[in-house]
């Protein structure tokens, strides 16, 4: 492996993160032989922010996520790495976001002073995926929404009866009280009329109904982190339009942070504050929204943003396209993953050696894991000129 | 000659809704309800929509894969002239079948997988009898080869190929007989973006070589936008609006068009935009409001609106729109969507705006291949 392992201390975590990843790696092994599915993957959820998370199918964005959540699909399994966990939710502004009955320290966080419900950092690869630590963190501290609102809730169980289990779980042992509180969850995520919604039955509802019980449940104990898996892929523009609109008022509200996953663009401009993109269980480049934007730097972010189709602007001349397909998992790419497509790809160089990730001159924030930007090529390489 | 190749005139399909133990009918699904549309001869003709608004439908109906419950299609033919799809006997049918092919959405289960690649694409052929023998496996390596496949791809199964692959393959089946219309009910929605516009190019390669009309059915209104020449828009199996992509993407004349565009999301995070929201959901084909079906919703609904329905009426230029105010209401169009800041990474290389990144780059190139000597 060329991976160079960045050694982490145990229990330190970079700047004012709710997450940090560290040199993730989860693979499945099959029969077919083993699908590496993350090669190393480093990146921190900044707090109190939204982190979107780009890619096409099979990147590798939906794993990272279950990864986090200890819940990757057998036989998937996280073979190194680390996932540190810092709980606490940012206080916005005359918003009393006091969760009720929550015990723990609030040590205010010394650089900001403004985090509220902080504690311990939690190494979360170390726990077992079934223990109660876990348990404890899933809902409460961190939660998910899933791709799909039609199939992640239970049929047989009112809308209510699921959102109250997170709250009974967590917060409180009297059923009136959650059920009080399920209710009022509803009401917030904007459903008309909740107490009837709260007794209907996934079928009762539409999907972007569902999508919002959704969205209820797992806000219900306000979580410090909230994973959003594609929430809106399933759903129309305009269902799409209120369910991101509703995602930001309640970020806004609640000061958690949002990991976003999605694979559409205008929705990463419109929601996040910072993108990773991801490309065949790498990240290949780290950026604040703008950036990303208006400058990114690796080739396949470039690509990206250059084949989808916009409005007004590539009406009657072809679209700019990515040659190839994303490669099946079961092939291993030698080199940078992306230099089969990539169209700067330099021979001799992309297709034997991975690319380290570097940081952009005078943009501490904005990385990326490409030949082209100076401090990519290991410096070995770079010496001994392996290009000829 | 009339170059209108498909005319549909108040299309509906409804679907019963049984009940209880002796299935008896209880209520109808009103998917198609009462459309007209106009498909000239090599032209993109996009229907947009929602999901359940009976964009698929209508595109099936046309093709007779569903029965309809009422009204007419008629389609050109090259040969036996004008015939009415809806009322067309076997025969005729199989006849004009040839010239009217689809390209479903899903092309894992479009594609039967225990057929080879080539046996796939030559069965219309071998159902029609138009070729066999070394003419057949000519013809399917030159429609491989078409599709931007390789002809040895003919004797592997679907399972060995990628979602853009098989897409490209369902393309192939759909053009081997030569067809004069494609319907393409959502070809690209199930395709990850990169392989979406390699497949988008295709279809508009294809239609400029072989002079195809297609139907293009989509949601994604900026894919609509790319490709087409003409879009209806649809809401609860009526359509609402029909217009040129310009008139409809930059003047539209009914609410809900505005009120699609303004839901899509600006691709520039300097540009942050709160949408015109709708409230509430689609109503149910199954029971549908009073008047104009659209007026739960609409900003801008009066009282007539719930009382009379309104009919899809000429605006001007062959403007087409189902509104009572569509000659008062200033509507919004997609302007903002192309109003981005010049530094725009996803501008295409093309425009004149020179690219920052792209002379930076230039500038590291050198220096990497610096480094590596």
């Amino acid at each position: 492996m060329t991976e160079a392992t960045i050694s982490t201390p145990d229990a330190e975590i970079a700047g004012d993160s709710v997450i940090s990843i560290r040199n993730l790696q989860v693979e499945f092994p099959t029969q077919l032989g083993t699908v590496s599915a993350l090669n190393g993957v480093s990146f921190d959820v900044p707090r109190g922010r939204v982190l979107g998370i780009v890619g096409e199918s099979g990147c590798g964005k939906s794993v990272t996520a279950r990864a986090i959540l200890r819940i990757v699909e057998r036989p998937g399994r996280i073979v190194s790495g680390d996932i540190l966990f810092k709980p606490g939710r940012r206080k916005r502004g005359g918003a009393a976001a006091t969760k009720p009955g929550r015990a723990g320290s609030a040590a205010p966080d010394s650089a900001n002073g403004s985090v509220e419900g902080a504690g311990e950092v939690v190494e979360l690869t170390a726990l077992d995926p079934t223990g109660d630590r876990i348990r404890k963190i899933r809902g409460q501290e961190i939660s998910m929404i899933f791709q799909e609102p039609m199939t992640s809730l239970n049929p047989v169980y009112p809308v209510g009866d699921q959102i109250q289990e997170a709250i009974l779980l967590h917060q409180t042992p009297d059923r009136a009280e959650a059920h009080k509180r399920a209710v009022e969850m509803l009401r917030r995520v904007g459903m008309p009329n909740p107490e009837r919604i709260a007794k209907s039955y996934p079928h009762q509802l539409s999907g972007g109904m569902r999508q919002r019980a959704m969205i209820a449940m797992a806000l219900s104990c306000t979580p410090t982190l909230l994973i959003a898996d594609e929430p809106t892929t399933a759903l129309d523009v305009t269902t799409e339009a209120q369910i991101l609109e509703l995602m930001r008022e309640l970020q806004e509200e609640f000061g958690m942070s949002i990991m976003f996953i999605t694979h559409s663009m205008g929705v990463v401009a419109q929601l996040c504050d910072e993108v990773v993109v991801m490309y065949l269980g790498r990240v290949v480049e780290r950026a604040s929204v703008d950036d990303l934007f208006h400058d990114p730097k690796h080739p396949y972010t470039v690509s990206l943003l250059r084949s989808i189709p916009r409005i007004g602007v590539n009406r009657g001349i072809p679209l700019e396209v990515i040659k190839g397909s994303v490669p099946d998992p079961y092939s291993s790419v030698s080199g940078c993953p992306f230099h089969p497509r990539c169209p700067s790809a330099m021979k001799g160089l992309c297709d034997t050696v991975l690319p380290e990730e570097t940081t952009i001159a005078g943009k501490p924030d904005h990385t990326v894991r490409c030949h082209l930007y100076p401090g990519s090529t290991p410096a070995q390489v770079a010496s001994s000129g392996a290009g000829e | 000659m009339d170059d209108t190749l498909l005319e549909v005139t108040d299309l509906k399909k409804y679907f019963p809704i049984k009940q209880g133990f002796l299935k008896r009918t209880v209520g109808h699904v009103r998917a198609v309800d009462g459309v007209n549309l106009s498909v000239k001869r090599g032209e993109t003709f996009a229907v947009v929509g929602e999901s359940g608004c009976g964009k698929s439908t209508t595109g099936r109906t046309i093709l007779r894969l569903e029965e309809p419950t009422g009204g007419e299609v008629v389609f050109q033919h090259s040969e036996l002239g004008k015939i009415n799809v809806e009322t067309a006997s076997a025969k005729v049918l199989r006849r004009i079948r040839p010239e009217m092919q689809i390209i479903f959405q899903d092309p894992f289960s479009s594609l039967d997988s225990r057929m080879t690649v080539g046996r796939i694409i030559a069965e219309p052929m071998i159902i029609n009898n138009t070729l066999s023998g070394r003419a057949l496996r000519d013809r399917i390596a030159e429609l491989l080869t078409v599709v931007g496949l390789r002809p040895e791809h003919a004797s592997r199964y679907p399972h060995a190929f990628s979602g853009g692959q098989r897409q490209r393959i369902g393309i192939a089946r759909a053009l081997a007989l030569n067809p004069k219309l494609i319907v393409c009910d959502e070809p690209v929605s199930a395709l990850d973006v990169s392989v979406q516009a390699q497949v988008l190019n295709l279809l508009e390669d294809l239609q400029d070589r072989f002079d195809l009309t297609y139907l293009f059915i989509s949601h994604d209104l900026s894919v609509v936008e790319h490709i087409a020449d003409r879009v209806a828009v649809m809401y609860v199996g009526q359509v609402v609006e029909v217009g040129t992509t310009d008139q409809l993407f930059y003047s539209p004349k009914m609410p809900y068009t505005e009120a699609l565009l303004s839901s899509l999301p600006t691709p520039d995070p300097r540009k942050r935009t709160r949408p015109t929201l709708l409230m509430g959901d689609v109503p149910s084909p199954a029971n549908p409001p009073s008047g104009c079906y659209f007026h739960t919703r609409c900003p801008y609904a009066q009282d007539i609106c719930k009382q009379e329905a309104p009919p899809l009426r000429d605006i001007g230029d062959n403007h087409l729109a189902a509104c009572h105010f569509s000659d008062e209401l200033q509507l919004k169009g997609a302007s903002r969507l192309s109003e981005v800041s010049a530094t725009l990474a996803a501008t295409p290389q093309s425009a004149a705006a020179p690219q920052p990144g792209g002379q930076d780059s230039a500038a590291s190139t050198a220096s990497a291949q610096e480094a590596t000597k």
